[in-house]
């Protein structure tokens, strides 16, 4: 397995980063080394063995359908890099 | 003696007599903070306002004789916390403005006993990290050799209790994050058992893995730590609805007939000298107490730091989508549209740690690779479960070193991020079988830099690991030295 | 080259739950934005889901009407993308373990067969956020987000490939709509978005044993547009491939003002979800028992209804179908059975005088004024003879804007029947003395003026002479 820099591209793109090309190339060696490491996981064999998802057994956790209030517009928009009126503001989307 | 070398049982003493008001003892913490802190740096955020309210609020309690455990005792918080109105950034830059909204369950627990809160501790950006170094607030020295790292990610947090500038702190443990930096710091530090302590309003990095819990100067504080954290809350799906034991009931000074398991994985060539020299010496007084020792086995502890990289890596992913620029956090001032704004809020706002997860995380998730990396790992976890199940047939607890090696030096790993990983070799297969550890001081190296050793008990076995660790304590004296400063 | 399209549905329909689906919010439609909001369905750090336990019930509902099998251990996913809309950066769905899957409806298009459409799987996922563009305040440049409606319950509901041609989908579309507006679990609103589709379709030449490319054609949200999207999109992909080309695998839209389906190249991107458990929520475990209890718990559905009316009541197809329309509907209906009534005559008002009551007044059946109860006293007047059937309209009408009982306004305005013939032969033979030119008409052989006399008659006696009665006795007369 080798990361190439396309794929280190790829990633970055599914991942909203972006990268220089020092990183790109940095990332590019650390991941091949990690995912060489992680390779040694090919070892076991684990046919019929099930996934763990949750570490410790739990099943069923609900809430009853009872409105809570809610914190309030000023206090959800309070941190907001850009608003307009009540609503959080990002760059024209075209649809 | 110090208000600040106090105990929170000490010093509860103290507050209920009156000897001292936790307005006092706040003022000697805030003092103590500011002469430490240009040396250490373990807080991002000190709240001295705050704290000194909080500490008036705490007196009229106890002048009405509603006084709690903690009531009135100086604590401080990772970062990771989040306290509705005080600034919270996870030592991350994309969080360097965010005031949150809500506080966490733990906080407000600790806000209803009374607890006095004096700041928000340094720790790895998004406690991705074994040394601090990945903090954008600077690294955290250890107060007991400042060229060396205090550990991580909850550094700050035990280099707060070792530089006395706080009773007692909170901090996280996903892959050793809590038991790790207390044994470079030379404090407790206990890891509950996954789900036994709400995560909710607590800054997710790998949400299978992650668990709240106490560092704390002793034994006795780890428990009354616990015990104020401990329990069900209806808002964090996978907290465990199971009843909170009395946890200082259960330090009886007693341990005749306990069986310690030594995993001969965990018992490796290439072990430090000093800690192999320091748990040769833990066994001798463990046996001394009437302790039995088992030799076990855990026979996939040597695939762990890889099944831990792909699931805490591929949940860090996901978890880190939403700090997007758009409704909090860092944005950037250049996008010219949508695309540009994610990706260049991201990669302004996140440090190369942060960004080498969540690389690697995404790329374990992708189209083609997700069952070979991340279903995989999730299947090696199950044997890694099962080791520490069939050990527990046999044994009480599990004596093991909290890391191969007392703290490193500043700067001697970040430019490997593998051999860093594999530091966390100890206490990483904990979190994934989803158990309990603690870290107790159990001695120190040659150069003076303290050495833990680390209980692992059963699944809610909390109550079996604090009565070990006491007895341990209560026949040492490790946890009354001080750091130099 | 003959053309054979295939089309498959994926819908979703949002849940009439009090809160929101992982929080505490409350689902109302139309408030002021990002209101209804709180830390879990703003995405903030640290916030956690927990499940609203009645959204699973009613995919247990949707499930067992849809006749799905009910999955024993579903998980909930997390489907990983980036849109402003999506607060977490990720949706909380299912994947592998949806709650309901293998189920299936028979659906009846005009002039056909009746036809199976299997239905691949039922899963329960969050709504996202809502974007604005243009004149908001304060908006003059970029796009808005509202969050109110992010975190709000779904099911999506995904059929098989099994349409052929566009009314096939609208039939199967509406029984989806009506089933689950039936049970009560959606409002079903087209136009607030609370019942969305998206057509996937392609053709292939007839006899071909593999299905061509397929367009996914997004948010179509009416019978009538669907019907008109599927109808172009199968046009359009056939003379592409006539015209030598081929069908591109893409997300279209469809622009209901020129009626026809544009690529979204714009926002085109090959889509990696990178689905995974979502670590933050349980797996749902669905007992036996539980599945029963739901299942014991559920209305009787429109189409066994339906053969109920027929066989039980002798109803007509058509008069069943349309009192099964909607389950307020069918209730009202078997209320008046309650109250002892003829059935068919039940029926007749119910299609007739209260539909047309309902549409002109635009309530809905369970405001209408005239309630079962009202509607038989009236239905028992007329078959008592007391008025005619119509007056009984008459009262009808004042039924319904005075709510008084129609006994009661019969009584007070002197509407009872005329059917003593010698007040009604006296109203004739003044009549006849009058119209004399007429009466010689009639006799010459001008049958059709009995229409005449009779309306005269009923005329004169102000509606209140029996209609029966009027003909026996002018017949008499005429001939006589
Ligand atoms: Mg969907
Ligand atoms: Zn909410």
């Amino acid at each position: 397995m080798k990361i190439t820099a396309a794929n280190v591209e790829h990633v970055a793109r599914l991942a909203r980063l972006e990268l220089s090309d020092e990183e790109k190339n940095l990332f590019a060696g650390q991941m091949d080394a990690i995912l060489a490491y992680v390779e040694k996981l090919k070892e076991l064999d684990t046919d019929g063995v099930l996934p763990t998802s949750h570490a410790v057994p739990m099943e069923n956790a609900f809430r009853e359908d009872v409105t809570e209030p809610p914190i309030g517009t000023e206090k959800a928009l309070a941190n907001s890099p850009d608003r307009a009126d009540a609503f959080y503001r990002v760059p024209q989307i075209i649809e | 003696m110090e208000i600040y070398d106090l105990t929170i049982h000490e010093l509860h003493d103290k507050l209920k007599t009156g000897e001292v008001s936790a307005v006092e003892a706040t003022s000697a913490m805030l003092d103590r903070i500011e002469t430490v802190e240009p040396q250490i740096g373990s807080f991002i955020t000190v709240a001295p306002e705050q704290a000194l309210a909080d500490a008036a609020a705490a007196d009229r309690r106890i002048a009405a004789k509603d006084i709690d455990l903690l009531t009135g005792i100086p604590l401080a918080l990772k970062d990771i916390f989040l306290t509705e109105g005080i600034r919270t950034t996870c030592g991350s830059k994309i969080l360097n403005n965010f005031v949150p909204p809500y506080s966490a369950t733990s906080f407000e627990k600790l806000k209803q006993a009374g607890a006095v809160l004096l700041g928000k501790l340094n720790q790895d950006e998004f406690a991705m990290g074994s040394s601090n170094e990945s903090s954008a607030y600077g690294c955290t020295r250890n107060p007991w050799d400042q060229t060396r790292i205090p550990g991580g990610s909850s550094g700050g947090s035990a280099a707060a209790i070792a530089a006395r500038q706080a009773t007692a702190t909170l901090g996280t443990d996903t892959g050793g994050s809590i038991r790790q930096p207390a044994s470079h710091c030379g404090c407790v530090g206990l890891k509950p058992t996954y789900g036994r302590v709400s995560r909710y309003g607590v800054i997710a990095y790998a949400s299978s893995l992650d668990q709240v819990g106490p560092l704390t100067r002793d034994v006795t504080d780890s428990a009354i730590m616990l015990a104020a954290v401990a329990g069900h809350d209806p808002k964090d799906s996978t907290s465990v609805d199971v009843a909170v034991p009395d946890y200082l009931a259960a330090l009886t000074g007693t341990i005749k007939g306990l069986r310690i398991g030594l995993p001969k994985e965990y018992y490796i060539a290439g072990l430090d000298a000093d800690v192999q020299s320091a748990m040769n010496s833990a066994i001798e007084t463990y046996r001394r107490l009437g302790a039995e020792f088992v030799d076990i086995s855990l026979p996939h502890t040597d695939y762990a730091v890889a099944t831990y990289y792909l699931i805490a890596t591929a949940e860090a992913s996901s978890n880190l989508a939403r700090y997007d620029g758009v409704r909090f956090g860092h944005r950037t001032e250049n996008a010219d549209n949508l695309l540009e704004m994610y990706c260049k809020s991201r990669s302004e706002g996140f440090g190369a740690e942060v960004k080498r997860r969540i690389m690697l995380g995404t790329y374990a998730l992708s189209a083609g690779y997700y069952d070979a990396y991340y279903v995989k790992a999730q299947k090696v976890r199950t044997l890694i479960m099962r080791d520490f199940i069939q050990a527990f047939e046999g044994v009480d607890v599990i004596l093991t070193p909290v890391a191969p090696t007392p703290a490193f030096r500043i700067g001697e790993k970040t430019n490997d991020p593998l051999q860093m990983y594999l530091s966390d070799i100890f206490t990483i297969p904990v979190n994934l079988a989803g158990t309990c550890g603690i870290s107790v001081p159990a001695g120190f190296s040659a150069d003076g830099l303290p050495i833990g050793l680390q209980l692992i008990g059963k699944p809610f076995g909390e109550e079996t690991i604090l009565r070990a660790a006491h007895a341990f304590e209560q026949a040492t004296d490790w946890h009354m030295k001080r750091a130099p400063l | 080259m003959k053309f054979q399209p295939v089309i498959g549905l994926e819908v979703h329909v949002q849940l009439k739950t009090n809160s929101k689906i992982f929080c505490g919010c409350s689902t109302a439609f139309g408030s002021s934005p990002n209101s209804q909001t709180c830390p879990v369905c703003l995405g903030l750090p640290g916030a956690l889901p927990v499940l609203n336990k009645q959204v699973v019930e009613f995919a247990i509902k949707a499930g067992l009407s849809t006749n799905c099998s009910i999955t024993p251990r579903s998980i909930f996913a997390r489907k990983n993308y980036f849109y402003p809309d999506l607060p977490k950066g990720y949706q909380i769905s299912q994947f592998e373990e949806p709650i309901c899957q293998h189920g299936w409806l028979d659906i009846q298009v005009e002039g056909q067969d009746q036809k199976r459409i299997g239905i691949t799987r039922i899963h329960m996922e969050e709504d996202a956020g809502k974007l604005v563009h243009g004149e908001i305040a304060g908006l003059e440049k970029g796009s808005g987000v509202d969050l109110n409606r992010a975190c709000t319950p779904l099911l999506e509901v995904v059929s098989d490939p099994d349409l052929r041609t566009s009314d096939e989908a609208v039939a199967y579309l509406k029984q989806l709509h009506q089933i689950v507006t039936w049970l009560g679990i959606s409002d079903g609103n087209m136009e607030e978005g609370s019942f969305r589709c998206d057509a996937n379709v392609s053709v292939m030449p007839v006899g071909a044993a593999q299905f061509g490319t397929r367009a996914e054609i997004k948010n179509v949200n009416s019978f009538k547009f669907v019907k008109q999207a599927i109808e172009y999109e199968i046009q359009r992909q056939i003379d592409l491939i006539e015209d030598g080309g081929t069908v591109v695998q893409e997300t279209r839209l469809f622009d209901p003002n020129s009626g026809t389906t544009r690529s979204m190249r714009g926002k085109e991107e090959a889509h990696d979800y990178r689905y995974f458990p979502d670590p933050d929520l349980v797996p749902l475990v669905i007992d036996p028992a539980w599945v029963e209890r739901s299942r014991s718990e559920l209305p009787e559905l429109p189409e066994k209804k339906k053969q109920r009316f027929m066989e039980s009541y002798s109803l007509p197809a058509y008069d069943a179908d349309v009192l099964t329309a909607t389950r307020a509907l069918a209730e009202y209906y078997e209320e008046c059975l309650a109250l002892q009534t003829n059935p068919k005559a039940a029926s007749n008002w119910i299609m007739g005088e209260v539909i047309r009551g309902l549409n002109d007044s635009g309530l809905p059946i369970e405001e209408c004024p005239v309630t079962p109860r009202l509607l038989t006293d009236l239905l028992r007047l007329i078959e008592e003879g007391t008025i005619s059937g119509k007056i009984a309209k008459k009262v009808f009408d004042e039924v319904w804007k005075s709510g008084k009982d129609p006994k009661t306004i019969v009584e007070e305005q002197g509407l009872v029947q005329v059917s003593d013939s010698s007040a009604i032969e006296a109203i004739i033979d003044d009549l006849l003395a009058r119209e004399a030119g007429q009466v010689a008409e009639f006799r010459s052989g001008k049958d059709k003026l009995l229409g005449f006399f009779v309306g005269q008659v009923m005329k004169a006696s102000k509606g209140k002479a029996n209609p029966a009665v009027v003909n026996d006795l002018l017949l008499k007369k005429l001939k006589g």
